[in-house]
């Protein structure tokens, strides 16, 4: 065993350590950016083109097969996205014992969010 | 974190953010902080939307209403404008992930396309909404 390697023996054998989740967290960042590139441009370009759309209209956009996967899609990926960027700055400014709880807050409220924002997707596609 | 030193005495703690000049980088690294705050914000307004579209016509023309009135309009704008701030300072960012445009020449020339760019990008974001409006 190196002199200067701080672990214990036991952390050593079981192999845990810091550098697993960090990178979880980090490569799941960037697979989501990469991701929201397309499906951001894509729903910026087809509200641009919804600009004073009444319901029908809307109804009718978001029922076309293309729209509402592209949507879930979305929403997917924008929450999954948004709960890592905000852990992160929870983790940065955040010191007190809140800190777990507002980085608990932010994943139920995101994944919440993004199942609401789901079904009234599909609920629209469906139709009444 | 106020005593953190041995004895507990009050230290400086590095960066200090009210002696630090700031930069271009700085300044761009807290920027896409902030959007993406904002656009968190940004994607609860989606969902809103997309909800009250499920509960029926007049809910939706309720949440309409709000997003077309004056300060429903400057939100949306702010909003837009946060985006393309986000997205291209998150393509900034997946770049250097490539290990490339570290040189800073290139990291000057990369923040301040990514801040004209999302100028422009909001303004034809606008003016293609309005065109489309009437």
């Amino acid at each position: 065993m190196e002199r200067d390697d701080m672990r214990t023996p036991l952390a050593r054998a079981i192999g845990l350590g810091s550098a697993k989740d960090g990178v979880q967290h980090w490569w799941m960042q960037r697979v989501s950016a990469i991701a929201l590139v397309p499906l951001t441009v894509w729903f910026i370009a087809a509200i641009i083109a919804q600009t004073g759309a009444d319901y029908t209209a809307f109804v009718a956009w978001l029922r076309s097969p293309i729209t509402d996967i592209l949507m879930v899609l979305l929403l997917i990926a924008l929450f999954y996205h948004a709960a890592l960027g905000l852990q992160v700055v929870i983790e940065d400014y955040v010191h007190s014992g809140t800190r777990f709880a507002a980085v608990i807050m932010v994943r139920l409220a995101c994944f919440a969010f993004a199942v609401v924002g789901i079904l009234a997707t599909l609920r629209i596609a469906a139709g009444p | 974190m106020a005593s953190n030193s041995p004895g507990g005495r009050q230290r400086p703690l590095s960066p200090n953010m009210q002696l630090y000049r700031p930069q271009l980088t700085s300044v761009l690294s807290i920027v896409n902080r902030l959007t993406g705050i904002l656009l968190s914000i940004a994607a609860i307004a989606l969902v809103i939307w997309l909800a009250a579209g499920a509960a029926g016509p007049q809910t939706y023309a309720i949440v309409k209403a709000a997003l077309a009135s004056w300060t429903g309009q400057v939100i949306l704008f702010a909003f837009t404008f946060a985006f393309f701030l986000h997205l291209l300072g998150g393509i900034r960012h997946l770049v250097w992930d490539t290990v490339h445009g570290f040189e800073l020449r290139a990291i000057y020339m990369s923040g301040w396309t990514v801040v004209a760019a999302s100028v422009v990008m909001t303004v034809v974001a606008w003016v293609a909404s309005c065109c489309m409006g009437r």
